[in-house]
């Protein structure tokens, strides 16, 4: 993982081709790594983008997790753009682990971080527009003509005098053909099924028939069935029990102890479930059998009176605040939070002597042969990995954990094991977005201008437990998002993050830290606009950062500020949202800005708060530069997701730990959006740009909690700092 | 104990627990596993299927009572319903796990209440939880459907 982060990975891939079942296979693969190897490789496995059979089936790899956010779809989409074929007729398969699937913005076969397109907008292009300059080449060579007198279309390559071929028909010897060195790409003009806002989903037949195939869907011969008893303490184990009644129950195969719990194995799921109840357990509570939210609270308090680590400072904070014409100080506290996707955790395990297949929804494969081989004894290359379709994934399925149970299971009782957890399971056992603490103050001019900033976040740091080579000098770089690229010109700041560890699991949770980063500081400039008497839109365009100084942490961001696209968009927002036009009693308006993934978004919620201080968001609107839409529709999808998923956090979220384990256990007392809770209207508006495409998976579900919180203080004059937006939250706030 | 009934128009017959859940029957049993598993405690409707007619949570239906009765799965259905051609026309599913019983719940919405108000809607549709935020387009294709004949 030591290209996490690293934006810069070289774009100058090796290239190379091979025969896959007499047709064309083409990868692109990373400078200087193993290229014998990988050449090798490439003749006997399907590493490649796209396989072009000589029965003229086309089929592309995904090789990133369809867990909702389309890259079954939108990836295709860039093949396809350049192969010059119809999408519609194209096989698409999940690709297995290799190194040439690695994201390069992530530097491991990861889904995560919005990065999916980000990453493949060149590389799959280019991949397709090879394919096709080698089939052409075939084809011209076969009619000795020249390349250039070749045409490939829909599928077809014609040559002069009415000749014409499939690209079926030439893909064995195409595969013999060089590769090309100069790949000119299609510019944005002539882009076919790039920016199609008609184009429908690959996957959606599949899933309204019922024959997607989730993870908890595998079905292989001589399957059992696990069920599963883990500690209700994080980082608990067992210290005895007793299986006498459990394994009396029918169909049960056998009771098995791993490493963080008691499996019972049988027949069927629901045998193995009823016979798990029946198991007596002795837990060994571990090192946080103690913790509860309260004593966790007290910790990050006291931690965060420490220094911390500087990751942004320029001028003079100090001095800054010692000229203040004002004064402003808050102070916001943000709960853990669980991914709770629809599917609960499982993977399907078949682990042999010499061998093991996992079968898991996944969004990253390519650590599961390492930890499976690890936990087994197996070497990596003798675990075979299938991703299956994922039921939402919002960061949980980066984890590996449930794929190392499973595999510990299938070797205990020597059989291929459906493990399956229940929802109790999947939301006490989950790696939990990190609660934190936010100190900001802020000097204003007697204009009311900021002069001064000084932000202080004090939160578990998540990459610390993952991946500690990216952590620097007491800085995880996913736990400065949303702050570190603070978007206003402010000539006295100092930003510092204290880690610190709660005894509760962090993790990578749609969004990451923008999420509490930029839901602090677009609140408190929020607050700020109101002790200058500004309107809080206005404020924000006048004290944008127009410069151009590089941010050292922002490795998914710009990088750079982008004060010209988040004034475009809050100029918009405020006139399609009808900003400052007169609302009922109890209703009010709240804006928010924020670059993340190099996307834009600027929002307007509405919302209306009763006199119980309930809240009802009516309408939000949104703005978004996104860049280049790939697939226009879904580009709005995920808007309207990333919408819901940040309304169900900033409303209702919120993990609270009793003795070492987590209180909530189902959807009853962690409750999420439901469609009557739904905005009324949802209005966004997507810039037209023909720029690199930003991320779109992750960053509508930070700016919207904020936009809700200066909507809630506009309505009711209640400004709610400790989230979430609860009414005992809201009643108890100043 | 064996158990008959009817599913998706075909009279089945198993060989299980009677408190075992009629969820748990169609994936595991019969291998039909378009009905899925999101909260084993009707809190989520991921695994809403018809009884009768009637939309109900399967992981709360113990095949015990099933006995002798119809049920009809997202694969009864039959992929020409017009609640799924209308899910297609709009492409309504991210990740699409929640989607089969939210379409069993739409149908069943429908096949009582031909024109659903969005009261109507929020009512019948608020215990079925989608996590990828379907909703806006949950509410226009159940509108798309009440139009078709
Ligand atoms: S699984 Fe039955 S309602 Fe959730
Ligand atoms: S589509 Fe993913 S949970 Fe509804």
């Amino acid at each position: 993982m030591e290209n996490m982060i690293k934006n810069e990975t070289r774009r100058d891939f090796l290239k190379v081709s091979g025969s896959v079942a007499g047709g064309l296979a083409l990868g692109f693969y990373m400078p200087g790594r193993h290229n014998v190897a990988v050449a090798a490789e490439a003749t006997s496995s399907p590493n490649a983008w796209v396989k072009i059979g000589q029965d003229n089936t086309i089929t592309i790899m995904v090789a990133r997790s369809e867990m909702g956010q389309d890259v079954y779809t939108s990836m295709p989409i860039l093949v396809a753009e350049e192969l010059e074929v119809d999408l519609s007729k194209v096989k698409v398969e999940f690709a297995p682990p290799a190194e040439v699937y690695i994201n390069a913005l992530l530097g491991g076969q990861l889904t995560g971080g919005s990065t999916s397109v980000r990453d493949a907008w060149e590389k799959l292009r280019k991949a397709g527009a090879s394919a096709r300059m080698m089939l052409v080449t075939a084809a011209a060579n076969e009619w000795n003509v020249d390349a250039s007198q070749c045409k490939a279309s829909n599928g077809m390559i014609t040559g002069p005098g009415g000749k014409k071929v499939t690209y079926g028909h030439v893909a064995a010897k195409a595969a013999a053909v060089e590769v090309p060195k100069d790949v000119p790409l299609k510019p944005s003009s002539q882009f076919k099924v790039i920016g199609n806002a008609k184009q429908k989903r690959l996957d959606t037949e599949a899933k309204v028939k019922g024959q997607a195939q989730f993870g908890i869907d595998t079905r292989v011969p001589g399957m059992l069935y696990a069920a599963v008893a883990m500690a209700p303490m994080i980082g608990g184990k067992v210290a005895s029990f007793d299986d006498s009644r459990a394994k009396a129950m029918p169909g049960v195969k056998a009771v098995v102890q791993y490493s963080r719990g008691v499996a019972v194995v049988a027949d069927s799921y629901w045998q193995a479930k009823k016979a798990k109840d029946l198991l007596q357990i002795q837990w060994d509570g571990g090192p946080n059998a103690g913790n509860d939210s309260k004593s966790i609270w007290d910790g990050i308090r006291t931690a965060s009176e420490q220094p911390g680590a500087v990751f942004r400072e320029h001028g003079n904070v100090e001095a800054g605040m010692g000229q203040a014409a004002k004064k402003v100080e808050a102070a916001y506290q943000l709960p853990f939070l669980s991914h709770s996707p629809m599917e609960p955790m499982n993977t399907t395990a078949d682990v042999r002597a010499d061998k093991a297949i996992i079968i898991t929804p996944t969004q990253f494969q390519q650590l599961i042969p390492h930890v499976v081989g690890g936990a087994t004894g197996l070497k990596p290359e003798q675990v075979e990995v299938h991703t299956t379709f994922l039921g939402g994934g919002f960061g949980r399925r980066v984890e590996v954990d449930y794929a190392i149970d499973a595999a510990e299971i299938s070797k205990a009782v020597g059989a291929p094991v459906k493990m399956v957890w229940s929802r109790e399971d999947d939301m006490t056992h989950d790696s939990y977005r990190p609660a934190s603490l936010m100190k900001l103050s802020a000097g204003l001019d007697a204009s009311g201008k900021p002069v001064a900033i000084r932000f202080h976040s004090t939160s578990p740091s998540i990459s610390a437990r993952l991946f500690p080579s990216i952590v620097k000098d007491g800085i995880d770089p996913f736990a400065v998002e949303g702050i570190d690229n603070y978007p206003y010109d402010t000539p006295n700041m100092k930003l510092t993050y204290q880690m610190h560890d709660a005894g509760v699991t962090p993790g990578y949770w749609r969004g990451v830290s923008h999420n509490l980063n930029a839901v602090a500081l677009e609140c408190f400039i929020d607050e700020l606009a109101n002790a200058a008497g500004k309107d809080p839109i206005q404020y924000r365009i006048d004290m944008l950062d127009m410069g151009s100084t590089k941010h050292q942490w922002s490795g998914l961001s710009a990088g750079v500020p982008v004060g010209a696209r988040m004034k475009r968009a809050l100029e918009e927002v405020r006139a399609k949202s009808g900003w400052g036009k007169k609302l009922p009693e109890g209703h009010g308006m709240g804006v928010a800005v924020m670059e993340g993934y190099n996307t834009v978004i600027a929002m307007v919620a509405q919302v209306s708060v009763s006199a119980d201080y309930d809240v009802t968001v009516e309408k939000v609107t949104a703005v978004v530069d996104a860049g280049t839409l790939i697939h226009p529709d879904q580009a709005l999808a995920q808007m309207q997701g990333t919408i819901n998923f940040g309304q169900s956090a900033c409303m209702w979220g919120e993990i609270t730990i009793k003795n070492g384990g987590v209180e909530q256990t189902n959807f009853d007392m962690y409750r999420v959006a439901r469609m009557n809770e739904a905005p009324k209207v949802l209005d966004i508006h997507f810039i037209k740009s023909d720029s690199t495409p930003g991320g779109l998976g992750e960053p509508g579900t930070a700016v919207i909690q904020p936009a809700i919180g200066n909507a809630i203080f506009a309505a009711s004059g209640k400004r709610c700092r400790t989230l979430p937006f609860s009414p005992e939250n809201i009643k108890g706030s100043a | 104990m064996k158990i008959s009934f009817n599913v998706n128009g075909k009279s089945t017959s198993v060989d299980v627990a009677p408190d075992t859940p009629l969820l748990w029957v169609l994936r595991d049993t019969l291998g039909m596993t378009g009905t899925k598993f999101g909260c084993g405690k009707a809190l989520c409707g991921a695994c809403t299927v018809h009884l009768n007619g009637q939309a109900v949570r399967s992981c709360q239906t113990a095949i015990g009572s099933v006995s002798g009765q119809k049920v009809t799965t997202i694969e009864g259905l039959g992929g020409n319903h017009k609640v799924q051609k209308a899910w297609i026309a709009l492409d309504v599913p991210q990740c699409g796990y929640c989607q089969p019983g939210q379409m069993m719940s739409a149908s069943a919405l429908l096949a009582s209440n031909k024109n659903p108000s969005d009261e109507d809607i929020d009512a019948f549709m608020s215990g079925n939880i989608c996590r990828c935020g379907t909703y806006p387009r949950i509410r226009a294709a159940i509108k798309q459907a009440a139009k078709m004949a």
